[in-house]
Order: C-alpha cells, then sequence, then structure tokens
C-alpha cells in the first residue's frame, strides 16, 4: 500500500481487503504512510491474539505471554484472565511505540478540511471494479485519503521531518498551510523565471527559509504535503496561473 | 586589467547623509511651489513620514513643520514618540542566526533614530521555545539599545518553565507606568488554562504545543481574573479624562480563534477600559499591520522581526488596510519595526516600519474618524 503510482485493482482489492480485516478487528489505527526517509518500521497496530511461551527465570506460578509482534512480553499470574492479559499486552505495547495513535494525535493538533463525503454514492453500480458502492467503500475511501493529508500535516509542522537545519518549519509562516495558494499552480514564478508547480515552491521554501535538502518529487513527504495543502484549500476555485 | 571604477553608492548600495540631506531639501522644494499651507503642511508631513519611519530623521531633515504651526492642543499629554521592537522568535544563535540578525537590525533602527524615542516596548516573543539561552541572547542584543525598554511578555517566553527565566531577567510581567501625562499600563495576555496536566505533557512538549500558531490542542489567550483586578485597582482613581497605553501581546479584541489571535476575556478588559476618554493599546502576536477600534478603544498591531503572519481567514477588522502582500523571495519583507508618536489627546499615530517597503503610518486622525479621514494607501497586492 506504499508506492501507488499504479494502483491495479489487485492492489485495489487487497486495500479492501486489509481494510476489513481492521475493521473485523474493531478498527484501529491504520499504517502512517511512510513520511521519513526511514520507514516506521512495525508502526501497524498488532492484534492482541496472545500465545503463552515457555518461561525460564519466573516468578513462581507466573506465565510469559507474548505479543504477535513477536517481541512484546509480560510475565502474568497464572489464572490471570484472558482480557486483563490482553489488556496488559497492548498497555505494554503502547509503552514501546508511544506514536501509534499518531494519526488521532495529529487530527487533534491541526485541523484538517474533511475530504469530500461520497456517501451520495453508495448503492450504485459502478459496472467496473465495483459491483455495489458500500458504505464501508465509501469510508475507506475517506479514511485513506485524509491519511495521506494528515501524514502531510505532520510533516508540514515539524522541522525535523522536514529536514530543517535551522528549527523552522512550514506552520511558522503558513498556519493551517494558509498563504500557500495550491490552487494557483502552475504558475510562472517570476523570482525564479519560470513555470512552477506547487511542489517547486514546496521545495524553494525548505531550502531557503527552512534551511534544508530539496525533496525527490516521489519523496513520500512530499507527496503527503502536496496532499495537505490541496486539502487545507478546499473548495477553492482552481485558478491556475493566478498571481 | 582594470574594472570600471564604481562609485561608492553602487559598491554598498546607501547614499551618504549628505546626499539624502540635499535630496530631501529638493524633493521639498520641489512640492513647495504654489502650494497653499494645507497643501503645504502635506508634502512636508509626508517627507518627514518617509524618513522618519525609515528611522533615519537627522537633525537636520526637513522635519514636519506642521508641529511648529499647530495650535497648542488640548490634552493632557505632552507630545511623545516611542518605539516598538516585537516578535523576534530567537533561536540560540548556533542553530539559527538569522532571527538574531534580524534583531540586530531592528535594535539598529531604533538606535539611528535622531531624536532618540523616549522608550522602546518590546512586544513580546522574545524567544522561540522559551529557552533560558534563547532569553538570554535577546537580553543580550536588546542591552545594545540607548533608549530605556519596556518588555512585555509573549507565549513563546512563557510556556517553558511558566515564566521564571523571563521573570528573572526581566523582572514582573504585569506593571504600570506614567508617561509624559500618559498612563501605560503592561499585561501578560497569553495565560492559557491547564491542558498539559490531564495529558502528562513534559514542559518542552507544552511549549512546543504553545509555540504552534494551528496547534489546536492549546487554550486560548486570556488576562485572566487575577490581572483584571489588578487593572481596575491601577485604574482606581484616574479621571476618565487620563489618557490610557495598553500593551498587551495578544490583540485584546476576538479576530481569531484558531491563531489565538483573540483574548478569550477581552470583552471584560475592555469594560475596565471603557469609561476612559481615549484608549490605544498596542499589540504584537499577529506580525501585521492591524487596526481596530472598538468604542473608545483603538488598536494597532506591531510588525514581528521574524515573520510575518498571514491575514486571518476571517474576522478582520474594517478599519485594518492590510500590508502589502509579503515576496517569500525577499528576506524579511513584511518584517520590521516601528514607533507611534502620542498626541496630547492621547491617540497615536502609528508608524509601521516595513524593512522592504515605505513605512506606513496609520494616523490617529484615521481611527478617530473611523476611517473617513487619512486613509493609509491600499497596497498594490492584497492577500487572497
Amino acid at each position: 500500500m506504499i508506492k501507488r503510482d499504479v494502483i491495479g485493482k489487485s492492489a485495489l482489492a487487497l486495500a479492501i481487503a486489509a481494510a476489513s480485516i481492521v475493521a473485523a478487528c474493531g478498527g484501529g489505527q491504520g499504517a502512517r504512510p511512510p513520511t521519513t526517509a526511514q520507514q516506521q518500521g512495525g508502526a501497524a497496530t498488532p492484534s492482541v491474539g496472545a500465545r503463552s511461551v515457555e518461561a525460564s527465570a519466573l516468578a513462581p506460578g507466573n506465565v510469559e505471554v507474548l505479543l504477535c509482534d513477536g517481541k512484546t512480553k509480560i510475565s502474568v499470574a497464572s489464572g490471570t484472565p484472558g482480557t486483563a492479559i490482553a489488556g496488559q499486552l497492548m498497555a505494554e505495547w503502547m509503552r514501546k511505540n508511544p506514536s501509534s495513535n499518531w494519526e488521532a494525535e495529529e487530527r487533534e493538533r491541526h485541523t484538517l478540511q474533511p475530504a469530500a463525503d461520497n456517501s451520495g454514492l453508495i448503492g450504485l453500480i459502478d459496472g467496473h471494479t465495483y459491483g455495489k458502492i458500500t458504505a464501508q467503500d465509501v469510508a475507506l475511501w475517506k479514511t485513506e485519503t485524509e491519511r495521506v493529508a494528515t501524514a502531510g500535516s505532520a510533516v508540514f509542522h515539524d522541522a525535523d521531518q522536514l529536514g530543517s537545519t535551522v528549527g523552522v518549519s512550514c506552520d511558522m509562516c503558513h498556519p493551517h498551510a494558509a498563504n500557500t495558494h495550491p490552487e494557483t499552480y502552475p504558475k510562472f514564478q517570476a523570482q525564479l523565471g519560470r513555470v512552477a508547480l506547487l511542489r517547486d515552491m514546496i521545495n524553494w521554501c525548505i531550502e531557503h527559509p527552512v534551511r534544508g535538502k530539496a525533496l525527490a518529487s516521489d519523496d513520500p513527504r512530499m507527496r503527503a504535503m502536496e496532499a495537505y495543502i490541496l486539502a487545507q484549500r478546499k473548495g477553492r476555485t482552481l485558478e491556475y496561473g493566478k498571481h | 586589467m582594470d574594472r570600471p571604477k564604481k562609485t561608492p553608492e553602487a559598491i554598498i548600495g546607501v547614499k551618504s547623509i549628505e546626499t539624502k540631506h540635499m535630496e530631501e531639501r529638493a524633493a521639498l522644494h520641489r512640492g513647495l511651489v504654489n502650494l497653499d499651507r494645507r497643501s503645504f503642511l502635506k508634502v512636508s508631513a509626508a517627507a518627514f513620514g518617509a524618513v522618519a519611519g525609515a528611522g533615519i530623521v537627522s537633525p537636520h531633515s526637513f522635519q514636519p513643520v506642521s508641529v511648529a504651526h499647530a495650535q497648542p492642543a488640548k490634552g493632557k499629554v505632552q507630545q511623545f514618540r516611542f518605539a516598538y521592537i516585537s516578535d523576534s522568535h530567537l533561536y540560540e544563535r548556533s542553530l539559527n542566526d538569522r532571527f538574531v540578525n534580524a534583531l540586530m537590525r531592528a535594535v539598529d533602527d531604533v538606535n539611528s533614530m535622531d531624536p532618540q524615542p523616549d522608550f522602546v516596548l518590546y512586544g513580546g516573543d522574545l524567544a522561540q521555545l522559551g529557552g533560558a539561552k534563547e532569553l538570554e541572547t535577546g537580553a543580550q542584543v536588546l542591552r545594545n539599545l540607548k533608549a530605556p525598554i519596556k518588555m512585555m511578555v509573549g507565549e513563546h517566553d512563557w510556556f517553558l518553565d511558566m515564566g521564571e527565566k523571563w521573570r528573572e531577567l526581566f523582572g514582573a510581567p504585569t506593571y504600570s507606568f506614567d508617561h509624559k501625562g500618559a498612563h501605560c499600563v503592561v499585561l501578560n495576555s497569553i495565560i492559557e488554562a491547564d491542558f498539559w496536566t490531564a495529558r502528562k505533557m513534559t514542559p518542552e512538549q507544552r511549549m512546543l504545543t504553545v509555540a504552534g500558531l494551528d496547534n489546536g490542542v492549546q487554550s486560548r489567550f486570556t488576562v485572566g481574573a487575577e490581572q483584571r483586578k489588578w487593572l481596575e485597582n491601577d485604574l482606581k482613581g484616574k479621571p476618565s479624562t487620563t489618557p490610557i497605553i495598553v500593551f498587551s501581546h495578544s490583540p485584546l479584541y476576538k479576530l481569531f480563534r484558531d491563531w489565538n489571535f483573540w483574548t478569550d476575556d477581552a470583552d471584560e478588559v475592555q469594560a475596565i477600559l471603557k469609561r476612559f476618554d481615549n484608549v490605544v493599546v498596542f499589540h504584537g502576536h499577529t506580525h501585521q499591520m492591524l487596526t481596530n477600534r472598538i468604542g473608545n478603544i483603538h488598536f494597532h498591531g506591531m510588525l514581528s522581526t521574524a515573520w510575518p503572519w498571514p491575514y486571518a481567514p476571517q474576522g478582520l477588522p474594517e478599519l485594518t488596510v492590510q500590508m502589502g502582500r509579503p515576496d517569500p523571495f525577499a528576506p524579511s519583507d513584511g518584517c520590521g519595526d516601528g514607533s507611534a508618536l502620542v498626541h496630547p489627546d492621547g491617540l497615536a499615530d502609528k508608524i509601521y516600519n516595513l524593512w522592504n517597503r515605505n513605512p506606513v503610518t496609520v494616523s490617529r486622525t484615521y481611527t478617530a474618524t473611523r476611517g473617513a479621514k487619512d486613509k493609509p494607501a491600499k497596497p498594490r497586492l492584497e492577500s487572497y
């Protein structure tokens, strides 16, 4: 679900299957779209299905329980109810993965314009890829789209993720992405002497006020920031070339 | 090979004092041809505004003749000028020298004012993340000012250690003083309700949260019951004719909540100030030219030395004439410092000394007439 240059039918089907599983497990945070050079290794919340293992040095009467990530381990008294064990295991996992709830936290910090509501399409038959468009489809589109924009918001507000050498992030001049005007690109950027796309201006800002290194056009951070900036100008008329 | 010789002007890009003097003189004389007295005052005031705002008034400049002609105005204040510097957002110099250099530029601007201002008001947000070294760096730069300084606190100075270092360096954040007949009050308007304890935030996390203008986790700014009580006491017994000047970091009115261009108990503070004939509030935080008037209270924003903020998407006061759209390619465009000339009636001409632009004066007659007179020129490019 990471490289999306070509979204084939199989990838899409996979995405839907994955979402169904998440839904079946009672929802939960999806993986953060990778926005830094390093992968967010193992960011997906593991399910709580635990298996006990043979213990070597345990308090008498205790058993050691391993989470399905193969790493998170706790020791509980034998006879502890399963729900309590599951709760403790999850708490331990959350402690070791403090940013696992990154999406809700980022949404709380920085308001995001919601993606378009497609609920009017529920029940319609598209005739090609889908059978009937379901409520779950519509929810998936919105969640995934907003997730990419939210990842962009996280980069936009974080000097470290931007690679700033001077502690400057985009929001310091553009709160809520104000004054970014993505709807006016491409346009002839007089100061550059050529036609610029939004990403050219993002890179200009990264290189100058932010004093970092320009991002490749397909850098996940760039893609996410474009998503965020465009999201924040929802409802504006496209007017490419406007100064 | 000899290169063609350049004039000193071309090399350093500035004109000598003599050249400037002669140019001003010539411009004034050109303007004087066939002018009646009224227009003459306009010309001279314009000439004055242009140089005064740029902070380059020399004793030999052609200063406003209007002062000489003016009737000894009724009022309580002996006319005076103060300068302001605001919102420098300093990191330690080793991390980011750009903001430190900008503050030094502002200090140079103010130091070159002639005559010197009576005092310099620092409008808050000296530091970016409230660090002791950030505040100390700022204090060190501000020590170079020739005129006495009055400090005001901003949220970026406060929420790491809840103002401990700031108070150690600069004293109490809430105080008042009388100056040439005006009563001046400095408030701490950035008090926020506790959002951090329940979230188990570290001081650093708390500071970072407040430092994000668009961070919705933080609370709204307030002056708070304690300070409002203090303000009532401070103003007690003062006749309503006393000109009152209030300095606050956030605007003491409700402009745009999401960015804390807002003081949550602004209505209560305004109620305390209501009984006075003329009140002028100067505030920082908004990093832009901003003008408002609510009843007897006239509000003026201050420029930042670090970066300009966009205009809020809603709530912009009718009286505000926007500054020109800053050009991101021109470093420090939209930034600057400035001054205010306080008149005998207690109202003030507010001068925005934009570093890359012509200075703009928002005159007291503009707010006094609710925009009917002396409207500042609209910028060619407004924000959208």
